[in-house]
């Protein structure tokens, strides 16, 4: 346990070891300036850094390995059609027999969103600069329902085999259409929300539940209909904030 | 400072708590089975919720901070050389150590192998991933860089994210059908817990020290670029690769 705690702050270390390299680098050669309150930074710098640690360690621990054990068993072909169906007929189940997977999958996006550590320190900061107007909960909801909307059409997607592009570029349009007419402060916020929400807690059980799928499914190839359910998950939720910002634009309109 | 680490400690446990339900659901309702090796899930499920816990407190104190005072004091030595240097260096250097995406290239070693694109051994395996991470942090840098220079200009988000948007149904065209699964998904997953909220706030600091920008409507929209320019460099990556 030590050991892998030990080994999880290395893993952190390299990972923030450039962006503290590029940082001073640029303070002490560039900027020439101290640092205010030097401590304090110092101190929030170890306090990400142990944190993020223990977060990677422990959902290694815990959420992983039952994530990915659930994606599998929830795909098999004895859950979905039943164990005498599955050996006896030797016929592929239909894709609304996966119905399950399909609440599986919005239940999981939602949820691991709330727990996106990248997320709430986007919406913090959307709080404070918004002056209080977007709520921390709000977008955060916003987001989780765009992901999980995402991720439930993915799996629809690796089930039926249809192209993947028909799919993103669809919800391009929808994206555009709504850039037309959402709220313009909102705009910048809910492109961001798509790159912020596919982080460290949603990447490797979404990841585990597209390789299960395309595993278990027949014709299905993992290796090439395993991948694309981030892009699901990181494209609907900008639809969804922007949906949030006209729902409320609309709803609070003075008549 | 104790009541504000058991507030941040309690707000974190809300966080967890619907990953908690839906997994308690599907294991005794759906799929009727025990859970494995409870008591290592149970430790786990601790570290993960100290880990959130120290992790939002240590932002607050370090990296927003730090990220804004950074853009503060690019802004009063006004020049653009430095700021985008920097701006270039933060984008790459982050993204190049990222571990997501170095085991999202290793795939797409993996399924440039099996669609015979390179040689199956092990050195071609490794270059290609290799010449892969280098593209998308290359891409992200570059990225970074456009929307650092955006805010200080004043353009609009959307005409460069639509121009993306095209770049990227233009590239899905001419793509290897096999790449582009992998080039969508690696706009995802390259911006990293550490890089967001550093990134986040020097956008915020920089609409805010700049005279004529609103932090709303300018600050934002850099991880935007970050997560677009990705599956833009790697469908090329694919072409010539």
């Amino acid at each position: 346990m030590a050991q892998n705690l030990l080994d999880s702050i290395w893993a952190t270390m390299t990972d923030v070891l450039p962006i503290a390299l590029i940082i001073i680098g640029f303070q002490c050669l560039v900027i020439r300036q101290p640092i205010a309150n030097i401590e304090r930074v110092g101190f929030g710098f170890v306090y990400v850094l142990v944190g993020l640690a223990f977060f990677l360690l422990g959902l290694e621990m815990a959420l992983f390995p039952i994530g990915k054990l659930m994606a599998q068993q929830l795909t098999a072909p004895e859950f979905i059609m039943g164990v005498e169906h599955a050996s006896a007929s030797g016929k592929s189940p239909d894709w609304s027999q996966y119905h399950w997977v399909y609440i599986f999958a919005l239940a999981i996006g939602f949820s691991t969103t709330i727990a996106e550590p990248s997320l709430l320190a986007v919406a913090l900061k959307a709080h404070q600069v918004s002056g209080g107007v977007i709520g921390v909960w709000g977008l955060r909801i916003a987001v989780a329902i765009g992901v999980a909307v995402g991720i439930a059409l993915g799996s629809y997607r690796i089930i039926t085999g249809t192209p993947l592009h028909w799919y993103i570029i669809a919800g391009y349009v929808i994206v555009l259409l709504q850039t037309l007419f959402a709220p313009r402060m909102i705009i910048p916020l809910a492109y961001d929300s798509g790159g912020v929400t596919t982080s460290t807690v949603t990447v490797p059980i979404v990841a585990a539940l597209g390789l299960g799928l395309a595993s278990n499914i027949p014709g299905r190839n993992p290796v090439f209909d395993g991948f694309g359910l981030i892009a699901f998950a990181s494209l609907f939720p900008i639809i969804s904030v922007m949906a949030y910002a006209q729902i409320s634009a609309w709803w609070f309109k003075p008549e | 400072m104790p009541s504000v680490f058991l507030k941040t400690l309690i707000e974190s446990f809300y966080d967890l708590l619907p990953i908690m339900l839906v997994i308690g659901f599907f294991q005794f309702a759906v799929l009727q089975q025990p859970i494995p090796n409870l008591i290592e899930i149970l430790i786990g499920s601790f570290f993960v919720l100290i880990g959130l816990t120290l992790f939002v407190q240590g932002l607050e104190m370090g990296l927003f901070p730090l990220g804004e005072s950074l853009a503060f004091a690019f802004a009063r030595k006004g020049s653009l050389t430095w700021l985008l240097l920097f701006a270039f260096a933060l984008g790459f250097g982050t993204t190049v150590a990222e571990p997501a995406l170095i085991a999202v290239a290793q795939e797409a070693a993996n399924v440039a192998a099996e669609g015979h694109v390179i040689e199956g051994t092990q050195q071609a395996r490794t270059d290609y991933a290799f010449g892969l991470r280098l593209t998308v942090a290359l891409s992200v840098g570059f990225a970074i860089v456009i929307g650092v220079l955006r805010i200080v200009r004043g353009w609009p988000v959307q005409y460069l994210i639509i121009g993306g948007y095209l770049g990227v149904m233009v590239m899905t065209l001419f793509a290897p059908p096999e790449i582009i699964g992998i080039a969508y998904d690696s706009g995802g997953v390259t911006t990293s817990t550490i890089t967001v909220p550093l990134v986040t706030a020097l956008g915020v600091g920089l609409a805010s020290s700049i005279r004529g920008r609103n932090p709303m409507v300018d600050g934002f929209g850099l991880i935007a670029f970050a997560s677009l320019t990705p599956m833009i460099f790697v469908m090329a990556y694919g072409m010539i690769g």
